[in-house]
């Protein structure tokens, strides 16, 4: 069964905070929840499918569900892959609503990392003692930074790819993010700065890592006729692709990532190819994220990602494939530890011609947004959408 | 003996065997019997059929430095910077781990280059497989 064209993005919201001392992780869900509502033009009873993560407090969705007053469900999910699983429930929410399963999807994340002070990137994180790999990797120091770094590291050797490359990945995030005025970091950085930056897992430095932030977003997802029904632009479900990359028992390959099998799978729905894309959001948890999503979504050979992203060819405006226009993970914001929320809100606005104007996509009417999860060089989700403006 | 700090392993009636051969200077590995390939961390099924038919085998210790970082931020248990890194085994499979006997720098850090295992105790009970440059390589 093909989800293309079966359901819409109506609704669309992103916390403005960055840092909510005042406010307690399921107010934040609330405010996002009644943000995209409002955005929609529906009320909290219209919803029937309710999509979240094991970072909402409670268990699944039922304690967010019971906050937030949603009373008529028929429809739930909490697939938690990570950063990556706001890319996929949209693809998960049109599923259920091209089966009927549901009419009105609500899909929220929030979180505050940067409130309770969480050593987010740079101190070990282990997802519980029952992770039959965890006792293998988190004895030697294995924190989320260099897991990635892990991967810059064996691309470098492998491609030649260089710091300098990787630095512009985070040059054209920051001249995206300085007409951001919620963005953390809007100092447009030069390659020089990036690459002399302070060392946080060699060969990643700190301006390659992104921010940690408090906030969130939501999405409100459904059907052709509903959507046409209210006063937004239609912004249509066209693609969408999953899948998780494994470590293989011992033979994991550190230079791809899940991108690979959901790009692929997304594009085939979509019925068109990365050359067609005219704006990508692409999950930056850190520059060499991007590099290696770029060239597993098929934008560019495997091992030309250096080349690709280099003389700001991601920047709106200049270069070929204008990417996270609202400054991303490196600038803007990472609400909760998780960044696929945002890459799907920033590319529904460039889609609804509400970028800013000084990154906004001229006639821009298919973009794509996709999310890594996980750890990039151990295990990961993956998912991939394509988003149409009609 | 390692600085403490470190979250200890605790063995699984699944990784009890890697442990006691840890402990006895042994890198224990498992092989799937129905395809011949070696196979990391433990368990009790082959990852490539699904079958029981797998066995435990001493592993040379012999490696080769796949990827590695310098970590320069504190963690409970090293003093940065520390190299953490990934390894290949003779036998195919790759590990986290780390390099000892040698400088924590990328000049002395070459990707590809020869390692050997050398078991360092956490503890009378924990030891864990850390890598050296190979002597004469």
């Amino acid at each position: 069964m093909s989800i293309s064209g079966k359901a819409y993005i109506v609704g669309a919201y992103e916390h403005p905070t960055r840092k909510a001392d005042d406010k307690s992780v399921a107010q934040l869900h609330a405010e996002v929840a009644y943000g995209a509502l409002q955005d929609a033009g529906l009320n909290k009873d219209d919803i029937d499918g309710f999509f979240c993560t094991g970072a909402a407090p409670g268990l699944g969705p039922l304690n967010m569900a019971d906050y937030l007053g949603l009373t008529k469900l028929k429809h739930l999910d909490s697939t938690d892959v990570g950063g990556s699983s706001y890319v996929l429930h949209v693809g998960h929410a049109a599923e259920a609503i091209a089966l009927g399963l549901c009419d009105i999807a609500l899909v929220t994340l929030a979180g505050r990392p940067r409130a309770e002070a969480m050593a987010t990137g740079t101190a070990p994180r282990s997802w519980g003692l029952n992770v039959p790999d965890d006792p293998f990797e988190i004895p030697y120091g294995r924190t989320v930074a260099n897991a990635y770094a892990m991967c810059a590291m064996r691309h470098m050797h492998e491609f030649g790819t260089t710091s300098e490359q990787l630095a512009w990945i985070k040059v054209a995030a920051s001249h995206h993010a300085q007409w951001n005025e919620h963005a953390m970091l809007r100092k447009v950085v030069t390659v020089e700065e990036v690459v002399n930056s302070p060392m946080v897992s060699d060969p990643l430095h700190r301006l390659d890592c992104c921010v940690i932030s408090d906030g969130g977003g939501a999405l409100i997802i459904t059907r052709p006729e509903i959507a046409k029904s209210l006063k937004r632009p239609f912004v249509k479900v066209k693609g969408h692709g999953e899948a998780t990359k494994n470590q293989n028992a011992g033979y994991t390959d550190l230079t791809y990532s899940g991108a690979r099998w959901s790009g692929p799978r997304a594009f085939e729905e979509a019925g068109v190819k990365p050359s067609d894309i005219q704006y990508a959001s692409i999950y930056d948890s850190f520059t060499i994220t991007v590099l290696m999503q770029l060239e597993d979504l098929g934008f560019c050979e495997k091992g030309q990602g250096g080349k690709f992203v280099a003389d700001g060819n991601l920047i709106s405006g200049v270069g070929k494939l204008p990417f996270n226009t609202d400054g991303g993970g490196l600038c803007n914001n990472h609400p909760a530890n998780r960044g696929g929320m945002t890459k799907v809100i920033e590319a529904v606005r460039q889609l609804r011609g509400e970028a800013h104007p000084k990154v906004q996509v001229p006639g821009c009417t298919l973009a794509l947004a996709h999310g890594t999860g996980g750890l990039l060089g151990t295990r990961h989700g993956s998912a991939t959408v394509i988003l149409e403006r009609e | 003996m390692l600085e403490p700090g470190r979250p200890k392993p605790k063995p699984t009636p699944e990784t009890k065997h890697f442990w006691d051969g840890a402990k006895q200077g042994k890198l224990l590995l498992q092989r799937c019997g129905d395809t011949g390939k070696a196979y990391f961390p433990p368990r009790p099924f082959s990852p490539y059929t699904g079958t029981r038919n797998v066995s435990v085998f001493e592993a040379s210790g012999r490696a080769t430095l796949h990827s590695y970082v310098i970590h320069h931020r504190p963690v409970p248990g090293f003093t940065p910077p520390y190299a953490i890194a990934v390894v290949e085994l003779e036998e195919g499979p790759r590990l986290m781990t780390n390099i000892i006997d040698c400088p924590q720098t990328p000049e002395a850090l070459v990707l590809d280059m020869q390692l050997e295992v050398a078991f360092t105790p956490m503890d009378d009970d924990i030891s864990l497989p850390l890598f050296r440059p190979t002597k004469g390589a």
